[in-house]
């Protein structure tokens, strides 16, 4: 995919505080990418550095091969959704969608014909005449969506769009604009702090953390092989249990935990025997049974706790060294607090991260 | 039950404390009696009559006019213009500025008064319209800074950034958002700066000629010569106007308020 957004070595400082570090990231023509991570990690401004509403420190912007830095926002040609919505309160929901029309200077005509257009997007043309606060949060986020793209924006720039709505909307409203994104073939940067949404909409996702990238990958990669230890633990729910590198081979390591039990577990990184790990172990691919199976990762563990939760069963669990959680499948038998089992999982099912 | 009668007793007592002058007053501009006094003999409208006929009081009215418009335009735009600066969080004691915009507001009148005949003088302008026009400036600026700021701090600044990333260059953010979002309370401002104006005694003193003499310096004066009902008439005019200039705000306030 060839790279129409870089961010070539992007630093700033509010005052004496760094908020975005150092940063490069490339994103393709037509690709949706995530910026996932915590408050005050730094996603948020270097979206509004892409948007022209901040200047870096340092680096440059480009955008399809041209630095962006001292071009002006409203040159830029950026459609940005803010979950404020933003709408402008004192114009209908018409004029507010003719808006970066007027400011293209297009013919009436046109105008009326793109608005139509842009407001059936959304199946808004109903509302063509209302005031903003005549609608709900949810047809307001709509309205903000048929506004930044209807002038046809190189990029489309979206600031926890999301944030304001409830979830059963938001999930609704993560499909629509999936939906939009490739019909329309649009180049997306999406600011949430929210993982599961990163992850249903995103070709990409990129962790940040303190003003850094952590890690950049399809949702499958973050989530399956998390680089490092904050992306484990940001994203979904996961074990992490220490241990020692006993050896490697290709892309798998055997490790000793404290406990004493071995472990052959796959590897993203580089990592060199007798390097003190992480494993990375996630709740839901761990198999329990009373009986030691075939698979070739095995922890011997008692049963603190096991709570129904409606899709799942979420069992706690504790061996010599270390607690230990299980999500079974609601198909599973119940476990009795006191009942010592054997925790299963394969070696593609955990991953080795250095520390 | 008791405690609702009280409260609807105090409450009256309180507004008949407020109005009390104008009660006083008002019946007065339609006696027929030469003495401002009661009681009133017979109604009559001779002293609206004399109010708009008598040479001095029609010159202090269209004076009044003259002197309440410039101090309305000029006021509000420099007031808007320096409520639109304080926005910005990059000027240094922004707070310090503020309290220096809002300072002709505590200032006593008689200090600015003197300051401002001096200063005035300094540049050949006493006893000139430009110069009671400054004048009531200095004391209008700050209303508008206070009702333009209260009225810009309700806009949601992502509004604005949005108009930017829409295509819309700085100056038409100003006109086509930031101007419309904050039009009741640059209104109110300037209905405020109106009034000051109207109302200004102390300062006119100092600084107008017999040329500029504004209604309120008119009935100040004559109230110390003879005591006529033409004064009171002219209260009726004052209270008329702020009455209608009132009605215009609240009616257009709700106006914009429906449109959004």
């Amino acid at each position: 995919m060839a790279e129409f957004i870089r961010f070539d070595r992007i630093t700033k400082f509010y005052g004496p505080l760094c908020v975005v570090e150092n940063l490069d990231l490339g994103i393709g023509k037509g690709e949706f990418v995530s910026l996932l991570g915590p408050s005050g990690s730094g996603k948020t401004t270097l979206l509004m550095m892409l948007a022209g509403f901040e200047q870096p420190t340092s680096g440059n912007i480009v955008l399809d091969g041209t630095a962006i830095n001292d071009v002006p926002t409203h040159k830029r040609d950026m459609g940005v959704v803010f979950q404020s919505y933003a709408l402008f309160p004192h114009m209908s929901v018409g004029e507010n969608v003719a808006f970066p029309l007027q400011m293209r200077g297009l013919g009436k005509a046109e105008i009326a014909e793109r608005v139509t257009r842009a407001l059936d997007m959304v199946q808004l043309s109903a509302f063509v005449d209302r005031r903003p606060s005549q609608l709900s949060g949810g047809q307001q986020q709509r309205v903000a969506l048929s506004r930044a793209l209807v002038f046809e924006p190189r990029v489309v720039l979206m600031d926890e769009p999301l944030g304001a709505l409830d979830k059963q909307l938001r999930e609704q409203m993560q499909l629509d604009i999936r939906d939009l994104h490739r019909r329309l073939g649009l180049t997306i940067v999406f600011v949430t702090h929210d993982q599961s949404e990163a992850l249903t909409m995103s070709d990409r996702v990129a962790v940040f953390n303190k003003g850094k990238i952590e890690q950049i990958g399809t949702p499958r990669q973050v989530y399956d092989e998390p680089a490092t230890r904050f992306v484990a633990e940001f994203i979904g729910e996961t074990n992490l249990v220490e241990g020692v590198v006993e050896g490697v081979q290709g892309q798998e390591a055997t490790v000793r935990l404290s406990s004493g039990a071995q472990i052959v577990s796959a590897v993203s990184g580089s990592v060199a025997s007798g390097q003190p790990v992480l494993l990375s172990i996630r709740p839901e691919r761990v198999d329990l049974s009373e009986t030691r199976g075939d698979q070739r990762n095995c922890l011997e563990t008692e049963v603190t706790d096991s709570v129904y939760q409606g899709d799942h069963l979420r069992v706690q669990l504790q061996n010599a060294a270390h607690p230990l959680i299980a999500k079974l499948g609601r198909r599973s038998r119940e476990f009795a607090p006191g009942t010592r089992v054997y925790a299963a999982f394969s070696a593609g099912d955990c991953r080795v991260i250095a520390q | 039950m008791p405690m609702k009668l009280a409260k609807v007793t105090f409450a009256t007592l309180t507004i008949l404390f407020l109005v009390a002058p104008l009660i006083a007053i008002l019946p007065l501009a339609f006696t027929s009696s030469v003495i401002l006094t009661y009681p009133i003999p017979s109604w009559s409208l001779r002293w609206f009559e004399e109010l708009f006929t008598a040479d001095a009081w029609r010159r202090a009215i269209i004076n009044s006019l003259i002197i309440g418009t410039g101090t309305t335009l000029l006021a509000t735009v420099l007031g808007t213009a320096a409520s639109l600066g304080l926005r910005n969080r990059l000027i240094f004691f922004r707070g310090s500025m503020r309290t220096l915009f809002l300072l002709p507001m505590v200032v006593p009148a008689v200090v600015l008064g003197v300051g401002m005949q001096v200063l005035l003088a300094g540049f050949g302008l006493t006893n000139s319209y430009a110069g009671v026009i400054i004048a009531h400036t200095v004391v209008a600026v700050p209303f508008v800074i206070v009702s333009v700021t209260g009225a810009l701090a309700g806009i949601d600044e992502r509004v604005e950034l949005a108009a930017q990333s829409l295509g819309a260059a700085p100056i038409t953010v100003f006109r086509r958002v930031t101007l419309p979002l904050a039009m009741p309370g640059v209104l109110s401002g300037a209905v405020l700066a109106f009034a000051t104006s109207l109302d200004e005694v102390v300062l006119t003193l100092f600084v107008a000629g017999p040329n500029q003499r504004t209604l309120a310096r008119q009935m100040f004066s004559s109230i110390r010569e003879n005591i006529s009902p033409a004064i009171a008439a002219a209260a009726f005019l004052f209270i008329a106007a702020t009455v209608l200039i009132g009605l215009v705000v609240v009616l257009s306030r709700s106006m914009l308020a429906k449109r959004r």
